[in-house]
């Protein structure tokens, strides 16, 4: 499975219709300890750019947007009691929530706009 | 480093070349170019502040030595009475006060810290106001006071339990001071004024020194083991939770010290019937307001769930945002109280602690509850 990524520091994974979303350990290492985390409420349909999830420091929240196309199908349900997994282990355990893609055409065209990990690498330098 | 409003260059502190060596990531702050926090981050650093102890730069904020013309030290005190409502004159040699800085309306230009040095006074004003403050009190009392801008002094903070224990070994006459005391002394060789003070709710000392001294000072507190680097945002975090307010965000010019409620830091000489009652800008406005009650109180908020509820979010009474009754104006996550802390303005019928409000979050609504200030209970050294 490929994982692709964001200039807005999301990564997504695709396996069939269903979408899988989390921040970069670069965007985890910048927000520092994260103190809560939620996403919209299941069955939201969200284009590619929506916001779909928050996350909180002590500090600030930041919104985490939807890297292709989908409603939500989940949210990661482990996070509300440990947010700083997301911090620990932002591109596994710490992932956020889930995508339906409903339109798997339009789901090309919009992988072929994110990055792989090594554009993504030279991107945050 | 700019400052993204305005693109002029940012000013440094003495201790710059310090945090760039401790690892830090800086944020623009009041001109300055300032520690958001080290490498152990935010949580980390709030909560060793709490535990043992934490050093802090603040020496961004703006540091007045204000001498009487006649050589009195009590012509000083009863001309800041004039700008102040605070009682300066009864303050006695080597002790510290809060106070305000009011403006014609009753509204605070600025909260400080002020201190009877036996022959001047100590005044430590916020950064964003330091010059302002200065010309203030200037025009008003010029004719009575020189106001010296101390600005390129160093202000080092250090908080917590552990506190005393480090300074004390460099330090000889730290640890006899009680909270509010204020003592011109020496940290090893080097000339210091210190004050048993800060802003965390923890014992602690701030320190005022020379720049060229600072990273001196610096070093030798980072030296001891139960010293971490304590940048702005746990600075933040830990006066939230001490429900110490922040100029700019609780306090303004529009909000005065009744709504504030920060009348503890006008004394009963100062207060209606007291024997120098009023006599400060916007002092008629305040004793109206005494007398008659405001539209707006601060108090401090609970919320129930984990969401953060931030600067700015309106304040409800009901749960589907139809009434509004407030707004907060600071708030954070509490990493000792390990639940998010707030502060904020309502209308007084709705500020009794216990009472459920709404804040809104994102389009929603979340339940908080008014709440006792500070959330960490103070730990001062009376």
């Amino acid at each position: 499975m490929a994982t692709y990524y964001t200039k807005s520091h999301e990564w997504v994974r695709i396996d069939g219709d269903i979408a899988t979303v989390g921040i970069t350990r670069h965007a985890a290492d910048e927000l520092g300890e994260l103190v809560f985390v939620e996403a919209k409420d299941a069955g939201v349909e969200l284009k590619q750019g929506d916001a779909a999830a928050v996350v909180e420091s002590v500090k600030a929240a930041s919104d985490i947007y939807a890297p292709v196309s989908g409603s939500i199908a989940g949210f990661n349900s482990r996070l509300t009691d440990e947010p700083t997994l997301v911090s620990n282990d932002s591109e596994g355990e710490g992932w956020i929530f889930k995508l339906k893609i409903d339109d798997s055409e339009a789901l090309s065209a919009e992988l072929s706009g994110l990055m792989d990990q090594d554009s993504y690498a030279a991107q945050i330098g | 480093m700019t400052d993204p409003s305005t693109d002029a260059p940012l000013k440094q502190t003495p201790l710059h070349a310090l945090h760039l060596a401790l690892g830090v990531r800086m944020v623009p702050f009041a001109g300055y170019e300032m520690p958001l926090q080290y490498k152990a981050g935010l949580m980390a650093e709030h909560l060793h502040t709490r535990r043992k102890a934490g050093l802090f730069d603040v020496s961004h904020m703006g540091q007045l030595k204000i001498t009487a013309r006649s050589g009195s030290n009590a012509d000083a005190a009863t001309a800041l009475e004039t700008l102040i409502p605070a009682d300066v004159l009864s303050l006695g040699a080597g002790r510290q006060r809060y106070g305000l800085l009011t403006n014609e309306d009753g509204g605070i230009c600025d909260d400080l810290m002020f201190a009877n040095m036996g022959d001047w006074f100590y005044v430590v004003v916020n950064a964003a106001c330091k010059d302002a403050d200065a010309d203030r009190i200037e025009a008003a009392i010029g004719n009575r006071v020189t106001v010296e801008r101390c600005f390129d002094r160093a202000l080092l903070a250090l908080q917590g339990p552990a506190a005393e224990a480090v300074l004390a070994p460099i330090c000889p006459d730290a640890a006899a001071m009680r909270f509010m005391d204020v003592r011109e002394t020496r940290i090893m060789d080097t000339p210091v004024i210190i004050s048993r003070s800060g802003y965390t709710g923890e014992d602690g000392f701030e320190i005022s020194v020379a720049a060229k001294d600072a990273e001196h000072v610096a070093d030798a507190l980072l030296a001891n083991e139960n010293v971490l680097p304590v940048g702005l945002g746990a600075r933040d975090s830990l006066r939230l939770e001490a429900g110490l307010c922040l100029y700019g965000s609780d306090l303004d010019t529009t909000t005065s010290p009744v709504e504030a409620s920060l009348m503890w830091s006008i004394q009963k000489a100062r207060k209606p019937g007291g024997s120098r009652a009023g006599g400060y800008p916007g002092a008629g406005e305040v004793e109206a307001q005494l007398a008659q009650g405001t539209q707006r109180v601060r108090v401090g908020l609970q919320a129930t769930g984990r969401a953060p509820v931030r600067g700015g979010a309106p304040l409800f009474a009901d749960p589907n945002g139809a009434t509004q009754v407030g707004v907060v104006t600071s708030g954070a996550f509490g990493p000792s109280v390990d639940h998010p802390v707030a502060m904020g303005y309502v209308a007084p019928a709705h500020a009794g602690t216990g009472m459920p409000l709404y804040a809104e979050l994102r389009g929603r609504f979340v339940p908080v509850t008014v709440a006792a200030l500070p959330f960490t209970p103070a730990r001062f050294k009376r």
